[in-house]
Parts: structure tokens; C-alpha cells; sequence
């Protein structure tokens, strides 16, 4: 016999959900609602809007620039977190516990506080260019995650595979290309995937970091929202979600999303 | 070509913890030594210093005339098999064998060659093309076994290899690898807890205690004439009774322990007997007897229990709890007052510590 579930549960669970999806279903009808202004539920169709992203410069600028932050810092991330993950992990007998806590901490620091202290030293501090100042803030945003993820993944690997490879005539570099990273690739993918979305999506790092002719497409969608009420806001935010929705079903497909929560 | 191996005088720490404590310990060459003790003892630091996974304080490695001590663990040229298999998990069972000799840079075609010849002769060149994830225990231990010996190395080390196998497949894997390490004549170093194993492995056999070697012997001379207290109760000499010579009568030897228990003994069974010396018995060493007549130790018995093919006594003496065992035919209720007399073939002489 099936049980019965609670009729008040079902309206909860319906409730949740309304509060979740809703939102962005208001959004995609307003993204491509013949007005010019927000409207739900749309009145007529248009993409317009969506073409318009691409008309407004500051879109095209923002767009690219985001991109290039987050292919850019998540490498980084990745060159600096991969050794960090796999020292941490290879000797942590021998490490102090609150080494590895260390590497975790900026996610626990308001991220608005990072900005603001990243923007004291190094932007106005050290006067490293706009760019770089926003790409290594974003570096260190992904950082923490990476370090995660791959953690997850490295503390199942067993590492007498790694002294047996050795004690085969592999020297340690070599082992370390050959033997480890092809059996954490699963986690370095997670890790990137993971970083990469963040990044994209990041404001409070960014608020303090973007300058005059530099900004990334979260602080562009904010100040368009100041100036404008039109649709195109609601068209650049379907797109942000499209591409996060893409490469979920990527992850799911090759990884399972376990990979990434866990 | 296989070779000695000689470690002199090593000492080992953990951080400040003194893990081994000067020991030496020569492998003949073509022999298989087992390091035999409970965890902690230092058997698995040994093999790992001799791998060159860490580095002693001080004291020398030697493999034949190469000095290890300050070789790297790449380039010392052993053969090692892991208690956990540690097979690539990501190369089929042909790769994971042919790694070695990929990197000794064979040629890929004779790398194949030499990969299948000895996966054929651990049974296994079948599952040449499978991942390791899809092969048993017992066969990824083979396979982990290839794979240390296609390198043909001139010293094999073993550490805990059958622990994870089942009890029935234990038993073959360890005659299988005996089989193996005789066939080829390679010099080797087995590390195991458990004594059974390594008795039936072995030519000789260390055990080990608290970072020291207590007696490097054969299995034989191990099992019935242990050189001190600890060796004697690791191999099942259960009663340690401390004695004093009062009477010798040719080769007979009177004793008598601290509180009056007296025990004769014949010195053609056990060798020379020292004036004061410990007699370490078996539980079947101790022959249980209500006759009055007869010269042993006098006792109460306590619990009693059943073992198949004895009854087992715990015994309380003035020399201390001793555990006895006596006859299924004579069965004695708890709290007799029995003698117990020495059987010498189950018994062994110490010096006192």
C-alpha cells in the first residue's frame, strides 16, 4: 500500500517552488514582452530585447570582459589550488589541522569585505591596473573553492598508488602528472565548473574592483537597473541563466551533480 | 640478478618520536625475511625506510655493494607490493604491469610482451584488457604481484599483502608468492602481524617490539627455543614461571620457585640450565594430575573451559595464573587441587630479565 502523503505537505512543496521558479518565470515573460517597459504577463513577442544586448556596448564590453576574468581566475585558481589541495592532503599527518582550515576562511569573510580590502591594497596600494586587480580578486574569490572540491576528490585517493608508481623508477613530478591528476580529473572539472559560475556571477568582489572602462556584466547589469527600466535586464539575466542551466546539464551528464554539492 | 640486503645499525623518529631504535638486519640473498609484530612496532617504518618513503636518522641501507641510504625511493630498483593492491586505478591490468618497464624505457612492443608473459605466469593474462576496478582481491593482489616482479628487482618487499584477502584465499596467495619468490630467487622482505604467515613464508623470521628487533631466527628455532620472555609469549609460551636450581643430579636439574613449588627437569631435553632461570610453558606443556606422588606445582583450578581437543584450566599457583590443559578423558571440576607438572617438549628455558 502507497502511504498517504499529507495534503498540507503537497501545498508546501507547491509553495516552495512557486517562490523558486516563479520569479524567473516572470522574468523570461518579461524578457520577451513587446513593451518597454518590464511587463508580466508579456504583451505581444519580441527577441528585441535580446538583440539590444548586443546594441548597447557596455553589454558586449561587460560580457567579455567577465569572461575573460573568469576563464582567466579560474585557471589561476586551479594552478595555485591543485598543488595547494594535493600538499594538503599528501602530508596531513605531518600538517597542523588549522592549515587546511586556513585555505577555507575567505569563504567564511564577508566577500564585500575582501573587495574593499583588495581595492585598499592592491588597486590603490600597489596601483595594479584595473584588470588585474579585478582578475587576481577573483583568484582569490574561486580560490577557496577550488581547494575544496579537489580536497574532496584527493581525500579518496589512496596515495600508496602514488609510492608504488614511484618505487616503479617514476619520479615524483612525473607521478604527478601521469598517476594523480588523471584520477582527480573528475574533481578538477567540478572544481572549475564551480569556480567559473562564481565568478561569473560574483558582484561584491567586483563592486570595489571594477574601474573607469572595466567592468564585468553583474555590475553592468546594476548599473543599467539605475538608469533604465527596459526589458533588456530581464533578457541579459535569462541568458545568465541559460548559460548556468548549460553547463548544470554538462556536469550532470559527464560528472552527476554529486560531484559539485557534495 | 638479485642481491643482499643489509640494513646497519638504523634509528628512525616521527617528529621527535623515536620510532626504531638501531636496528640491523641482514636479507641473504635469494632469502625471504618476514618482520613480524603487533601494529606500531616498527616493521612497516622499516620496509618504508627501505623503500626510501623516509629517511633515517641515522645508519646504512645496503643492497648488495649500492648504498640506498640517500637514494631516492624512484631510483633504489624495488619491487613492492602494497596491502591495499595500490593498482592505477585509471590503466588497464596490461599497463599497470608494463609501468615499470615503460619506465626503464622498453620499447612498447617488448613492454607488452614482458607484461603478458607475467600476467601469464600469475594466471592471469585473461583480464590483460580489464580496468582494475572490475578484478577481485585476490586477483588485483596477482596482478600487484606482476607488476613488482616484471621489473625484475633485485629485492621484492612485501607489506601486509594478504590482509585484505579472505581467510581460504590467504593461504593460497601466500604459497603462490612463496612459489614465485623461490622461482625467481629474489631476495625478499615480507611485513605481516600475523604469525601463522609468516612461520609458513619464511626462512627466517624477525620479530619485533617497540622499534627493536627481540629475535631474528628460523621459524623452528622461534617456535620452540624463544631467546627471551617477550618472543616466548608471542608464540604461545603462555606461562613465564621464574625458577631456582636447588639440587643437580647429573643431567636432572632440581628447582623450585619462589614460594616452595617444586619442578624436576632433564637438561638432555632442554640443554644447559642455568641457577636461576625462567621456564616458559605452552598451556599443553603443563600436564594436570590429582596424583598425590608427583613432583610439579601445586595448584587450585579455576574456570574451565572447552577447546575441542582439550579442556582448558586457569590455573592459580603460588608462581602466579597459569593456564594448563589437560585431557577430555579426566575432566577436573573447578576449585581441585592438582598438580601441575612440566612437559618438557612443550617447554623452553630463559634467562631471567
Amino acid at each position: 500500500m502507497a502511504t498517504r502523503i499529507h495534503p498540507l505537505l503537497i501545498l508546501m512543496t507547491i509553495v516552495v517552488y512557486i517562490f523558486l521558479i516563479g520569479p524567473l518565470i516572470i522574468i523570461f515573460g518579461a524578457s520577451v514582452s513587446d513593451t518597454t517597459f518590464l511587463a508580466f504577463p508579456p504583451q505581444g513577442l519580441t527577441l528585441h530585447w535580446f538583440e539590444n544586448i548586443w546594441e548597447i556596448s557596455a553589454f558586449r564590453r561587460t560580457i567579455v570582459t567577465s569572461f575573460q576574468v573568469a576563464l582567466l581566475g579560474t585557471a589561476m585558481a586551479l594552478l595555485i589550488g591543485i598543488p595547494a589541495a594535493y600538499a594538503l592532503n599528501r602530508h596531513r599527518i605531518q600538517l597542523p589541522g588549522w592549515l587546511s582550515t586556513l585555505f577555507v576562511l575567505p569563504i567564511l569573510i564577508p566577500e564585500i569585505v575582501i573587495g574593499f580590502s583588495l581595492l585598499r591594497s592592491i588597486n590603490v596600494g600597489l596601483g595594479v591596473p584595473v584588470f588585474f586587480a579585478l582578475l587576481i580578486g577573483h583568484t582569490l574569490l574561486v580560490l577557496p573553492y577550488v581547494i575544496r572540491v579537489i580536497s574532496a576528490s584527493l581525500a579518496s585517493f589512496d596515495f600508496s598508488i602514488e609510492e608504488a608508481a614511484i618505487s616503479l623508477g617514476s619520479r615524483p613530478v612525473k607521478t604527478f602528472f601521469t598517476i594523480v591528476l588523471p584520477n582527480v580529473r573528475s574533481g578538477i572539472l567540478a572544481a572549475f565548473i564551480l569556480a567559473f559560475i562564481t565568478s561569473i556571477n560574483d558582484v561584491s568582489v567586483s563592486l570595489f574592483l571594477t574601474g573607469p572602462g572595466i567592468s564585468t556584466l553583474p555590475i553592468q547589469i546594476l548599473a543599467h537597473v539605475e538608469q533604465f527600466f527596459d526589458p533588456t535586464i530581464a533578457s541579459v539575466s535569462v541568458l545568465l541563466m541559460m548559460l548556468t542551466i548549460i553547463v548544470m546539464i554538462i556536469v550532470e551528464r559527464t560528472l552527476g551533480l554529486t560531484a559539485v554539492t557534495k | 640478478m638479485t642481491l643482499p640486503l643489509s640494513i646497519d645499525q638504523i634509528t628512525a623518529h616521527y617528529g621527535t618520536t623515536k620510532v626504531l631504535e638501531d636496528l640491523s638486519l641482514t636479507v641473504g640473498d635469494g632469502e625471504l625475511v618476514s618482520l613480524l609484530g603487533a601494529s606500531g612496532c616498527g616493521k612497516t617504518t622499516t620496509l618504508r625506510l627501505v623503500a626510501g618513503f623516509l629517511q633515517p636518522t641515522s645508519g646504512a641501507i645496503r643492497l648488495g655493494d649500492k648504498d640506498l641510504t640517500r637514494l631516492p625511493a624512484h631510483g633504489r630498483d624495488i619491487g613492492l607490493v602494497f596491502q591495499n593492491y595500490a593498482l592505477f586505478p585509471h590503466l588497464s591490468v596490461k599497463n599497470n604491469v608494463a609501468f615499470g618497464l615503460k619506465q626503464r624505457k622498453l620499447a612498447s612492443g617488448e613492454r607488452d610482451k614482458r607484461a603478458l608473459e607475467m600476467l601469464d605466469r600469475v594466471g592471469l593474462a585473461h583480464l590483460a584488457d580489464r580496468l582494475p576496478g572490475e578484478l577481485s582481491g585476490g586477483q588485483k593482489q596477482r596482478v600487484a604481484l606482476a607488476r613488482a616482479l616484471v621489473i625484475e628487482p633485485p629485492l621484492l618487499m612485501f607489506d601486509e599483502p594478504l590482509s585484505n584477502l579472505d581467510a581460504k584465499l590467504r593461504v593460497d596467495m601466500r604459497v603462490e608468492i612463496r612459489q614465485l619468490q623461490r622461482a625467481n630467487g629474489t631476495t625478499a622482505l615480507y611485513v605481516t602481524h600475523d604469525q601463522e604467515e609468516a612461520f609458513s613464508i619464511s626462512d627466517r623470521v624477525a620479530i619485533m617490539n617497540s622499534g627493536r628487533i627481540m629475535q631474528l631466527d628460523t621459524p623452528e628455532t622461534l617456535y620452540q627455543r624463544p631467546a627471551n620472555k617477550f618472543v616466548a609469549h608471542f608464540v604461545g609460551f603462555e606461562n613465564l614461571i621464574d625458577l631456582q636450581v636447588t639440587a643437580r643430579d647429573g643431567e636432572m636439574v632440581h628447582a623450585q620457585t619462589h614460594d616452595g613449588g617444586k619442578i624436576t627437569l632433564s637438561q638432555e631435553r632442554l640443554g644447559a640450565i642455568p641457577d636461576a632461570f625462567v621456564l616458559a610453558t605452552r598451556p599443553d606443556g603443563l600436564v594436570v594430575t590429582n596424583d598425590a606422588s608427583a613432583t610439579g606445582l601445586p595448584a587450585t583450578l579455576g574456570m574451565r573451559t572447552y577447546l575441542g581437543r582439550a579442556y582448558q584450566y586457569q590455573c592459580q599457583t603460588g608462581a602466579g595464573q597459569l593456564i594448563a590443559n589437560g585431557s577430555l578423558a579426566t575432566p577436573f571440576e573447578s576449585g581441585a587441587q592438582v598438580t601441575l607438572v612440566p612437559n618438557p617438549d612443550q617447554c623452553a628455558i630463559l634467562q631471567p630479565e
